[in-house]
């Protein structure tokens, strides 16, 4: 479960990869029976230790017969992923099954409409193996803040799949299901993709269409790809990508300068990694940035340090925001009190966990009158400043990098501390503020106590440039199979 | 530092009440957190019309039927917590005495 696979030949059908299946479907070599029977049996005899789904979906018999009719048919015309079983993080409504974004205010919540990344899914083939564990809302970084208990690390159980999108990585990680999607606010598909040893892709800010998603921070939040390799990403991508109607922040492809894939400079932001990674960490980056062979460019982002700050003052604010729409009278947690104003407290009391419920009150605060300009505005001042230096850096590199986490993944429990948590947040943050893409592909493991974790790379670009992000991420798989 | 009574008020505001037992834990951390997240007040940054204009701008739509009448009422009527036909059941806020 480590390992991305050099020969097909001997693997079950739940160990390929996105590409290899479509091809050994239309070389008739497995059936779409076969490969959701293989995902769904890995599912279920996985799932009590792992806890990556909070349900498995029960077999969708018409997708699974339509799948297979149309591979027999189109061919290779069909879409890649026609008949690839996928795990969906549950704050992804698909329409009728529970939607509770791993909340006790939405526990029993039944989506009404697919998200749009959902009915383009269904319309390319693909079928749905269940829906994911999650930290509450998409607040947290380990899937410990989950309602429904933590999702353990596949790679070590006693250590956290990382979050906020853990149940997904760690579903993709274990072969229960072929790829799946997670959302990212400040890393939550980078951060668990890294620690699960997965390949993790936050596209460009509007890129993917959040109709029927969730909301937790809407200025940062982008559903992305998580799959056991750079060109899975890619598929997935293509599929769920572009503007939609019904999600007016979406953009059209090519609304940013069209850039080049190819990549001659990476930009290390040294001064930005002098401090708080394991020394192990930065020397793997390092040797895995040396043999990838671009020139290598000392870059200075001033304000990268102090954006982690920034960050959370605009998530606290817009998490606020967003969550005030449960109230217990339409839908989700109702707790009916004497009065309207007691509905209203005890639905949302006893509906949001610890961590959603500090961050409703640090938003209150950072918002509050007298407050707003010291944090909410000075903050939103910075975010700008960040993005015009990383726009200056793009003009001498093509592409910067760093690892995508501090550390390896952390045993479960060691950042009870709030705050000790956000700090592993330090190097993913910045895309969501900047709203460029990022990518976090596997470099390896290192040793802890005696088991080998895996860690991620990280890689981020210019607005639309995501091609890059692939030729950067395939030059380090390349490294990894040579 | 921000007191007990301070957390408590600004939850009210957020119509959320913290338990008396984990008020004090909630409290600390929540100080922690505003210290931390405080260090962007000694940043030298302006706050400029530059940085505070978003790139925003109204989409507007046709006026026009999106979908069939009743295509969803009785799915999202299915959510009400408390329903009478297709009405959403609510406390009475208005009184007569």
């Amino acid at each position: 479960m480590t390992d991305f696979p050099e020969k097909t030949r001997n693997l079950r059908p739940n160990e390929l990869t996105i590409a290899e299946a479509a091809r050994l479907l239309r070389a008739r070599e497995v059936t779409v029976r076969e490969l959701w029977d293989a995902c769904a049996a890995a599912a279920q005899e996985k799932n009590p230790l792992l806890h990556a789904f909070l349900e498995i979906f029960d077999a969708d018999e018409a997708a699974i017969a339509a799948a297979q009719r149309r591979i027999d048919t189109e061919g290779a015309d069909a879409p890649l992923l026609c008949g690839i079983p996928l795990a969906v993080k549950d704050n992804i409504l698909i329409d009728g099954k529970i939607a509770s974004a791993a909340s006790r205010m939405l526990e029993n919540y039944r989506a009404t409409y697919d998200a749009t990344v959902i009915r383009k899914l269904r319309q390319a083939g693909a079928l749905f193996v269940g829906r994911t564990n999650m930290d509450e809302f998409a607040l947290g970084g380990s899937t410990e803040h989950s309602a429904f208990g933590v999702t353990k690390n596949p790679h070590d159980v006693t250590r956290v799949a990382g979050g906020t999108s853990g149940g997904s990585a760690a579903a993709v990680s274990a072969h229960m299901a072929i790829a799946g999607l997670g959302t990212d606010t400040g890393g939550s598909v980078r951060n668990p993709a890294s620690f699960c040893g997965v390949v993790g892709l936050k596209p460009t800010y509007g890129a993917v269409s959040r109709s029927g998603v969730i909301a937790a921070a809407s200025s940062f939040d982008q559903v992305g790809p998580i799959a056991k390799s750079v060109a899975d990403a890619r598929i997935l991508l293509d599929a769920i990508r572009g503007r939609d109607p019904m999600d007016s922040t979406s953009i059209p492809d090519e609304l940013y300068p069209r850039r080049s894939e190819g990549i001659k400079t990476v930009g290390i932001p040294a001064r930005f990694l002098a401090e708080g990674i394991d020394a192990d960490m930065l020397e793997r980056f390092r040797t895995t940035i040396q043999s990838l062979g671009y020139a290598v460019k000392d870059i200075d982002i001033p304000s990268a340090k102090p954006a982690l700050a920034a960050y959370y003052i605009i998530n606290f604010a817009e998490v606020s925001a967003n969550l005030a729409r449960f109230d217990g009278i339409r839908y989700g947690r109702s707790v009916r009190g004497e009065t309207l104003l007691d509905d209203y407290l005890r639905s949302r009391t006893e509906g949001f966990g610890r961590e959603t419920k500090r961050r409703i009150v640090l938003g209150t605060f950072v918002l509050s009158s007298g407050y707003i300009d010291a944090y909410y505005r000075k903050a939103h001042a910075a975010r700008a400043a960040l993005r015009r230096e990383y726009e200056q850096a793009f003009e001498s590199v093509d592409i910067i990098a760093t690892p995508t986490m501090p550390t390896p993944a952390f045993t479960i429990g060691a950042k009870a501390d709030p705050l000790s948590l956000y700090l592993e947040d330090v190097f993913t943050v910045t895309a969501n503020l900047t709203g460029m893409p990022a990518i976090s592909v596997p470099m390896g493991t290192l040793p802890r106590e005696g088991k080998p974790l895996p860690i991620g790379i990280h890689f981020t670009v210019p607005h639309q440039a995501e091609e890059r992000l692939f030729t950067a991420g395939a030059a380090v798989e390349k490294l990894r199979t040579a | 530092m921000a007191t007990k009574e301070e957390v408590k008020k600004l939850a009210a505001l957020a119509r959320i009440s913290v338990d008396e037992a984990e008020l004090e834990a909630f409290t600390r951390e929540f100080d922690a957190i505003v210290a931390y997240v405080g260090q962007l007040e000694s940043l030298e940054i302006a706050l400029d019309g530059r940085a505070e204009k978003p790139a925003l701008y109204n989409v507007l739509r046709d006026d026009e039927r999106p979908h069939e009448a009743r295509a969803y009422t009785e799915k999202i009527a299915e959510q009400f917590p408390a329903r009478k036909g297709d009405a959403l059941s609510v406390k009475q806020i208005i009184s007569h005495d």
